[in-house]
């Protein structure tokens, strides 16, 4: 897989290879880094990105295989390995301390002595360097909690720098920022890029790659499927050979039948734990017989905005109405006798509770209903009699309904969930994420049943990252950005479009 | 990291490993033991023959189960929701005000099958009013249960001393305690029931509330397995998340699960006070419900493990009683060691040995 | 007795009876801020008084005591730690079996030992550790307010007395000014950010949870061998709860425990002093109410009726890297 390259290699993989239990979530991988390049790592999720840094920095220790920084083959048992031989880490979800102060937080682990006060004036000098060589701005006394997600990123880079990174390693960084705050990100990987540094960029984002990096290497179900040069390929070509064969993401379907408005959301404003507004005024109607899609990047609110029609988060104002009620403070369970299903985002902490047999969870949220038993007590049988039923109808793999939920494939774990919620025949749905992490024939198989939902009749809000699957399944799209609704298009409009409006740039 | 994942067949789950973590405990007692000059395996005998060799020392081995039993119950509920209640030994402590304040109101009316039911309700009722304020705290204010189950054992401890000093106390003697309940507010033994074994229960208290127990038992494991309530604090005790997606309301289970809890504890004086003493003391928990959290852990928190677990840790306490008389080397307390020793190697250390079994059973089966 | 002396009197006591819950909860201190939970407090206390008191009966020299009753004491936290740091099991329960055996075994060994029903023997007085009367103590005596404050209450103490107070500025200069202290306090909120940075979790976790030990010991041998002359029978008597509840009162914080351990000092002298003694206007108030209050007050601070506890977000939670 070696890629002629001018400059000389910063990091080589050789044959690495790792097993967790039954799963193979690395075969074989072999990866060259040039120094001074950033360099993307791109493919689904699951396809073994996040355990190949991991093994990196130390994290896991591969079965097989051999790591070369700057071609002389190293060792990395523990993340201060990974350290003393220059790299660094920026991890999916922050590693601070959220009560300490951003110097405390960059001294961690590299005080300079038994004593904090000797560092304290050290650290400081050297952050002032780094924000003044990399505009890498940021206050050493502010306190992380209280800080916005972009600052404690940039704590984070901070952070390998000041412990004198050469390679950068950023895991999904762009998930939890806003555009101008990722603009501002990419522009510091540039700098950081122009002063030397190697950095190794993991997503799942093709805009991203095409955006920032030098080289892209494309990993499939723990294969290193590809590395081309980012200005020699295509979003395409990158799409292909991350799903491993031509994306049909077209979906067949008819026109819509819109009728009367089932759902209405009159100026909701939704509040996060820590009292941030994370959904701001927003008001849409859903008809009978459409599927309103809701476009944005992660984190503009929609997650909020799902819970609180759902019921499970409290909005701190507007009204919502199902059928012309009110139903804002009413739980769950009330307003799925209401007619109204969930398919929530994260089907791991959500929708399924891995621990339960498949049966147990096929009731979820609908266990008081009649039919699964009389008064308090539950009725086995039928549990097991509606689960086996629903097992027939959608494929779920293998078929046993007293098999452990933890047990199933993503596809079929998603499958459950979807059952559950369609076979009720509820009037609405709602539905977050529907194939995250989902095989393409589950994806397929999802789609047709949002389908057939609007065809007969229901009213559907959808909400998906994935603009291509917003874009094939919905007939109105309205799009997210910084908590609100910033603009409305169909179905039909165009990419382009729809990425500037979720970047926050036209409306 | 990677055994963990790894299932193991349910006869190793929940069979092999705790038999061995039990046999650790053991190993580990029986060094005390020999360190201060006694025989181990003469111990163990004398232990054994204690609990088991005659219809008394199994009478008063089922008189310290039954008390088990219901401790372990009361830990087990609030485990499946998630909660871990220590405040079992507090709970108990004010259900014996409950059950002595029936039995002293009813007993010199009716008979003990009269009397029963009402204190049987009374003790629950007071083991769960005992629980209540914890409850609510976690529930509303989200205070750690742990914490305030701890805290109200003493505050319980404190209340109690007051009531027995001040107010129950016979006027005139200096223990403090109420004074014997007539028989319409005693529990009758089981003496029948041990000589349908060919044993004689002499002198032990074993009596009627072990049947409650069993039938406490039951109803745990159609509440837990059987209902939606059960579902709903499954659900809760494994994925919060998924509970509040479901409907399942927070607050409502941690209160209901906490009350069924400390009703449970509650019911656990009935042993001591109505079946055994016939009157309330100070103390008289002793220690019961801390034993009920071994119980628990031990029994995997099912009702059928519960009640060997309970059996294992009665024989513990009998045979140690009468281990201390044949061994005048080793006090009482021994049991008091055991216990902990069990609590560490069966709860503490429950997966200490899984990884090395996991790799043997690999091996064995060729995996 | 005028109630100026009587004041002194019960401060004096108040002092004394807070050392062991001080020395405890600087304990509890340690090992929670570092995430793990510790409800063995008790029966470290109680397991280091019965070795303080061995060994100074057998060697007649209060500070071999001392280092007895440390080293038990960290034997236990090396148990704990083994527990609940490298077997992942539960800190809570781990804690409640280390009491259970620290009750038993101080009773089984003394009565294997000295055969006095679970006491030790009595420890000579040169394996005791006896007031010390600061200078000036009996000079200052006649001088108002001052004086008997400082004859009675600030001298006339026993050195592990002044240790104990000392303890807390140490305590506090260590959490906060030291290297240890920082990735002890971060190991007990994100042990991720400790594991990233290249430093071993489980190894801060085991050196948090020593030095809880060593403090530990110093609480056991006051009680044995400084505040009585023996071991006794369950000598620590649930000390171990107050000491746990004083951290909790006082956030978690050295100061305010120290404060916090007067406090429930206070109250505890307070009560002995109105046993059977009533009060103008109220009359006899009942003691049980005094020993309550240390756990009332807790409930009622963890309620959020008076500020907010915080308790260290990663505690009880046993560490294990995500996949």
């Amino acid at each position: 897989m070696s890629l002629d390259s001018p400059k000389e290699p910063a990091i080589e993989l050789v044959g690495i290879d790792k097993k967790f239990g039954t799963v193979h979530a690395n075969k074989n991988i072999n990866l060259t880094v040039a120094k001074g390049s950033i360099h993307g790592i791109i493919g689904e999720n699951g396809a073994g990105k996040s355990t190949l840094m991991s093994i990196l920095y130390g994290f896991y220790q591969a079965d097989h295989g051999e790591i070369r920084i700057s071609g002389k083959p190293v060792t990395i048992r523990d993340s201060q390995a990974a350290i003393a031989v220059g790299i660094g880490m920026v991890h999916q979800h922050f590693m601070l301390v959220e009560n300490f102060t951003v110097l405390e937080n960059v001294m961690l682990g590299a005080e300079g002595g038994q004593l904090l006060a000797k560092g304290v004036a050290s650290a400081r000098k050297e952050l002032k360097r780094l924000e003044d060589d990399y505009g890498l701005e940021v206050d050493p006394d502010g306190i992380i909690e209280e800080l916005p997600v972009g600052s404690q990123q940039r704590v984070e880079i901070l952070k390998a720098l000041y412990r004198g990174a050469d390679i950068l390693i950023l895991d999904e960084p762009t998930g939890v920022l806003t555009p101008p705050e990722a603009d501002h990100l990419f522009k510091v990987l540039r700098v950081l890029r122009d002063q030397g540094k190697t950095i190794i960029l993991i997503t799942h984002k093709l805009r991203e790659i095409m955006a920032i990096t030098d080289t892209v290497s494309v990993m499939r179900r723990g294969e290193m499927v590809a590395t081309r040069k980012t200005a020699e390929t295509t979003v395409e070509e990158l799409a292909e050979l991350m799903v491993g064969r031509r994306v049909l993401l077209h979906v067949e379907k008819g026109a819509a039948n819109p009728g009367a408005v089932l759902m209405s959301v009159r100026n909701l404003t939704v509040k996060d734990s820590r009292g941030v507004t994370m959904v701001d005024d927003v008001s849409f109607d859903v008809r009978a017989g459409e599927i309103v899609g809701i476009a944005g990047v992660a984190g503009n609110g929609q997650s909020e905005l799902l819970e609180a029609i759902a019921g499970i988060r409290k909005p701190s104002s507007g009204e919502i109405f199902i059928d012309g009620k009110p139903v804002a403070g009413v739980d769950p369970a009330g307003l799925r006798d209401l007619g109204l299903a969930h398919i929530p985002e994260d089907r791991h902490h959500m929708g399924l509770v891995l621990k339960f047999e498949e049966y147990e969870n096929s009731i979820l949220g609908y266990h008081r209903d009649p039919r699964y038993g009389r008064g308090p007590f539950l009725d086995l049988d039928a549990m097991r009699k509606d689960a086996e039923e629903k097992i027939a109808k959608y494929d779920i793999r293998p078929p046993n309904p007293r098999l452990r939920t933890a047990n199933f494939s993503g596809g079929n774990q998603q499958k459950i969930v979807v059952a559950r919620e369609i076979e009720r025949d509820p009037k609405m749905l709602i539905i977050g994420q529907p194939t995250r992490g989902v095989d393409i024939g589950a994806i397929e198989f999802i789609h047709k049943r949002i389908i057939e939902m609007r065809d007969a009749g229901k009213a559907v809000l959808l909400v998906s990252v994935e603009l291509d699957e917003i874009r094939s399944l919905s007939d109105r799209i309205l799009v997210m950005f910084a908590g609100k609704i910033v603009g409305e298009k169909s179905g039909e409009a165009g990419e382009q479009t729809l990425g500037l409006m979720m970047a926050g740039i036209a409306a | 990291m990677s055994t963990a994942s790894v299932p193991l067949p349910a006869w190793i789950n929940y069979g092999l490993i705790p038999l061995l973590n039990l046999i650790l405990a053991f190993f580990f007692s029986g060094l005390v033991v020999w360190a201060i000059g006694e025989s181990p395996f003469e111990a163990l005998q004398l232990l054994l023959v204690g609990a088991l060799g005659r219809g008394e020392g199994i009478g008063f081995t089922l008189f310290y189960t039954t008390s088990f039993i219901f401790t372990g119950l009361s830990v087990a509920v609030a485990i499946h929701a998630g909660l871990f209640n220590i405040g079992s030994e507090g709970q108990a402590y004010l259900g014996g005000l409950g059950a002595a304040l029936v039995a002293l109101a009813m007993d010199s009316y009716v008979p003990w099958y009269v009397t029963m039911p009402f204190a049987v309700i009374g003790a629950a009722l007071f083991g769960a009013a005992c629980a209540a304020i914890p409850a609510w705290l976690q529930a509303k204010r989200g205070s750690h249960i742990v914490i305030t189950t701890i805290m109200f054992n003493f505050i319980v401890s404190s209340l109690m001393n007051y009531m027995l000093v001040r107010l129950l106390i016979v006027p005139g003697k200096m223990a403090p305690e109420t004074r014997t309940f007539l028989p319409g507010g005693q529990l009758p033994k089981l003496d029948w029931l041990i000589a349908m074994f060919g044993g004689k229960i002499g002198a032990a208290p074993f009596n009627f509330s072990f049947l409650i127990a069993l039938v406490m038992c039951f109803l745990v494991w159609v509440l837990i397995w059987r209902t939606k309530l059960g579902y709903e604090m499954r659900t809760l005790g494994i994925s919060p998340t998924a509970a509040s997606y479901a409907g399942i309301r927070y607050s409502r289970i941690v209160m209901i699960t906490m009350l069924i809890s400390g009703g449970l504890a509650g019911m656990m004086a009935l042993n001591p006070v109505m079946g055994a003493s016939a009157r309330l003391q100070i103390e008289f928990v002793g220690g019961a419900g801390f034993v009920g959290i071994a119980v628990s852990l031990m029994g995997r928190n099912h009702p059928a493990g519960i009640i060997l677990a309970a059996l294992l840790f009665g024989i513990l306490y009998q045979g140690g009683a009468e281990l201390s008389f044949d061994m005048p080397g080793i006090t009482r307390d021994m049991i008091v060691v055991i216990q902990g020793m069990v609590i560490l190697f069966a709860g503490a250390l429950e997966y200490m040995l899984r990884p090395s079994i996991v790799r043997l059973y690999q091996q064995l089966t060729g995996k | 007795m005028d109630y100026f002396d009587i004041f002194i009197s019960i401060l004096g006591s108040a002092v004394r009876l807070s050392i062991p819950l001080l020395f405890t909860a600087l304990a509890g201190l340690f090992s929670e801020r570092a995430g793990i939970f510790d409800i063995g407090l008790e029966g470290k206390m109680l397991a280091s008084a019965f070795a303080a008191a061995c060994v100074a009966y057998w060697t007649g020299n209060a500070w071999f005591g001392l280092l007895g009753g440390i080293g038990v004491s960290i034997v236990f936290s090396f148990v704990h730690g083994f527990a609940s740091i490298t077997n992942r099991g539960n800190q809570i329960v781990s804690g409640v079996a280390l009491n259970f055996v620290a009750a038993g075994l101080t009773i089984v060994l003394g009565q294997a030992w000295f055969r006095q029903g679970g006491r030790t023997g009595q420890v000579p007085p040169e394996g005791r550790f006896s007031s010390i009367v600061l200078p000036g103590a009996d000079m200052m005596r006649d001088v108002p307010i001052i004086g008997p404050l400082y004859a009675n209450v600030i001298s006339g103490n026993n050195i592990l007395t002044y240790i104990a107070f000392l303890m807390v500025p140490i305590s506090w200069w260590v959490l906060y000014r030291t290297r240890f202290g920082l990735r002890l306090r971060a190991v007990g909120e994100n042990p991720g950010a400790v594991d990233t940075a290249g430093i071993s979790v489980a190894w801060m976790r085991y050196r948090s949870l020593i030095v809880a030990g060593f403090l530990c010991g110093f609480a056991g041998t006051y009680l044995s061998i400084a505040q009585s002359a023996a071991f006794i029978n369950n000598m620590s008597a649930g000390k171990g709860y107050i000491a746990l509840a004083a951290l909790i009162f006082a956030k978690w914080k050295p100061v305010p425990v120290m404060l916090a351990c007067l406090l429930f000092g206070f109250l505890d002298a307070f009560a002995n002093f109105m046993q059977g003694k009533s009060m103008p206007l109220i009359g006899e108030v009942p003691v049980q109410i005094f020993q309550a209050l240390p756990y009332i007050l807790t409930c009622v601070l963890l309620a959020g009726f008076i500020g907010t506890a915080r308790p260290p977000k990663a505690g009880g939670v046993p560490y294990t890297k995500e996949r």
